[in-house]
């Protein structure tokens, strides 16, 4: 209940436009909020007892984007840094994540990424959200970096460039993050590829355990200073490709250090050259 | 100015009229549809009949708003066909023979499309999508676009293509207003798209301002922010009640509820929302209902069904 009115609390001081109804115009929806808040507050507070440093670097208002390593089978790591921008965030902000396009084909899912700000990942959509002055979430691995295995969990699948075009044409600084334990909380030992075909996802994530489900391993979030690249966003790909490999190397650093920092040494962590 | 109104006798169309009328403008309207009180010259014609042309020869309208496009989508597909792209043609050949200068089409912002893929905020450049799976809607995205070559094939004629989001308000005129009439109202479980409404006036007056600021081009029409179904259901004093897909698809055609493909259930899936940033730049429009006020006049103009 306390941790109710906590959240209750954070959505009434987010500076979103909501119309009287609690509703934005992308459809977010305060109410839906809470609910889905209060549920993945406490598995942020209590379950994985995530750890965030350096949350002063994002931006307290004007559009942001952060860019971080993807870990943990089923994208808890995403809900862990929203929950981190609302809870240690003063005033909170709302992340919004760019969803895999099945969603939008998963009854349920699709209501609850759409009320969350969740859109689909479009970069019409990003750049919308953007221009609009919001902050928002990337994760330029993609379904590759859920995927990762538990012995590749430290490390990086290769980056996409359309999120760097996107910051350089949007004017938009970048807040690198890494979050470590997301492959503790949800140790993948194997995806099965053609059991999602079936449920119209991309990969079904099978655990050591059987379960699809995370264990209460815990998490750490760490925001790196932000890093402003100036352009148009039509440069060649080869200008566009130093500046992803010079993200990307920020984000393997920490990933590093905070591997180093963790128990259980981790395994070479890739340095990305693309 | 003199303006000739296809479809004059709708519910929308006929506010367009004695709004137009009561700004001073001389209108004449078209209709095959009968209008006994109408405020200003009416003929009862189908606009692909001779009569129809005779009109334009003896009005010489400086300006046409088509609005004798029908949705309907009980009516059979042949003759929505007919009147659509018939009529639509009609229209615009009139319009250059007769000397108009300004020719608005009156189109909807379902030409967008409602898919899985479909974006939020549709821009204009945007093609048609998931014409495939409901291709009921052919008709009127084919007249859209017809409307739009009048751009290049006459060129001396300024012509705007209206892309007009839903209307709800005390008319009760439109789709959305038809689909919200009962007590409670179908939707598709586990699914909760945004819906985009202007009321009844802001439509008048967006019309009303196109044919002031004459802008050539495709324009989408919105006014308020979007609001999810389900809230506006609840709004609205109805009841959602939310149906699987699967029951819902096998009620089409029966319970009174019109015989659709499948297809169509994803405008109770997906979003259609367009962005209008365009047009209210380049005309000024501003909406005078926001999406409360606006659900609250359709709600006390059709209130709870016992």
């Amino acid at each position: 209940m306390r941790l109710d009115l906590e959240v209750r609390d954070a959505i009434e001081r987010l500076e979103l436009p909501f119309n009287s109804l609690g509703v934005d115009p992308y459809g977010i929806s305060k109410s839906q909020l809470r609910f889905w808040f209060t549920a993945v507050g406490a598995f942020y507070r209590y379950y994985f007892s995530v750890r965030t440093r350096g949350v002063e670097h994002i931006p307290h208002r004007g559009r942001a984007m952060l860019v971080g390593n993807h870990s943990g089978g089923i994208a808890i790591d995403a809900a862990m840094v929203v929950v981190s921008c609302m809870f240690e965030m003063n005033p909170p902000r709302l992340a919004q994540g760019m969803a895999e396009k099945f969603i939008n084909r998963v009854p349920f899912m699709s209501q609850w990424a759409s009320r969350t700000g969740n859109l689909m990942g479009l970069p019409k959509h990003a750049e919308r959200l953007l221009e609009d002055d919001r902050l928002l979430m990337v994760f330029p691995e993609g379904a590759r970096g859920t995927a990762k295995l538990f012995k590749e969990r430290y490390s990086l699948v290769d980056f996409g460039t359309g999120f760097m075009r996107l910051a350089l044409k949007t004017k938009t600084p970048i807040v690198p993050f890494v979050v470590l334990g997301g492959g503790e909380a949800f140790p993948t030992v194997s995806n099965a590829y053609k059991l999602g075909r079936l449920f119209g996802v991309p990969y079904v994530p099978v655990t050591a355990y059987g379960l699809p489900l995370p264990i209460p391993a815990k998490m750490e979030i760490q925001y790196g200073p932000p890093v402003f690249y100036s352009g148009t966003g039509n440069e060649d790909d080869g200008v566009v490709l130093g500046y992803v490999a010079e993200v990307k190397r920020q984000i393997a650093g920490m990933l590093e250090d905070g591997a180093r920092r963790r128990r259980g040494e981790p395994q070479a962590v890739g340095q990305g050259q693309p | 100015m003199r303006i000739l109104i296809p479809g004059a006798a709708g519910a929308i169309a006929s506010a367009v009229v004695v709004h137009l009328k009561e700004a001073g403008h001389e209108v004449v309207g078209i209709d095959r549809r009968p209008w006994p009180a109408a405020p200003v010259e009416f003929h009862q014609v189908d606009v692909r009949k001779r009569a129809a042309e005779d009109v334009f020869r003896r009005v010489r309208p400086q300006a046409v708003v088509h609005m004798a496009t029908v949705s309907a989508l009980t009516m059979g597909g042949e003759e929505r066909h007919q009147i659509n792209l018939g009529g639509t043609r009609a229209v615009f050949d009139y319009a250059r023979a007769y000397g108009v200068e300004h020719c608005i089409f009156i189109g909807r912002h379902t030409f967008y499309g409602a898919g899985p893929d479909s974006a939020l905020f549709h821009t204009e450049d945007e093609p048609p999508l998931e014409l495939n799976r409901f291709p009921e809607l052919a008709d009127l995205v084919a007249a859209d676009l017809y409307a739009a070559t009048a751009l290049w094939r006459f060129p001396e004629i300024a012509t705007t293509v209206l892309r007009i989001c839903y209307t709800l308000g005390p008319s009760g005129h439109g789709t959305l207003c038809n689909f919200l009439r009962g007590k409670r109202v179908p939707t598709v479980f586990g699914f909760d798209p945004l819906f985009q409404f202007l009321h009844d006036d802001d439509v008048v007056h967006a019309i009303a301002l196109t044919l002031e600021k004459r802008p050539r081009g495709v324009y989408n029409v919105a006014g308020p922010q979007p609001l999810p179904l389900a809230r506006l259901i609840r709004e609205a004093g109805r009841g959602a009640v939310p149906l699987p897909e699967l029951i819902l698809a096998g009620m089409l055609g029966r319970f009174g509820m019109p015989k659709l493909p499948a297809g169509a259930l994803n405008h109770l899936k997906y979003p259609v929302v367009v962005d209008a940033r365009a047009f209210r730049e380049l005309t000024g429009f501003e909406h005078k209902r926001d999406e409360i006020a606006t659900i609250r006049a359709y709600r006390e103009a059709f209130p709870t069904p016992f």
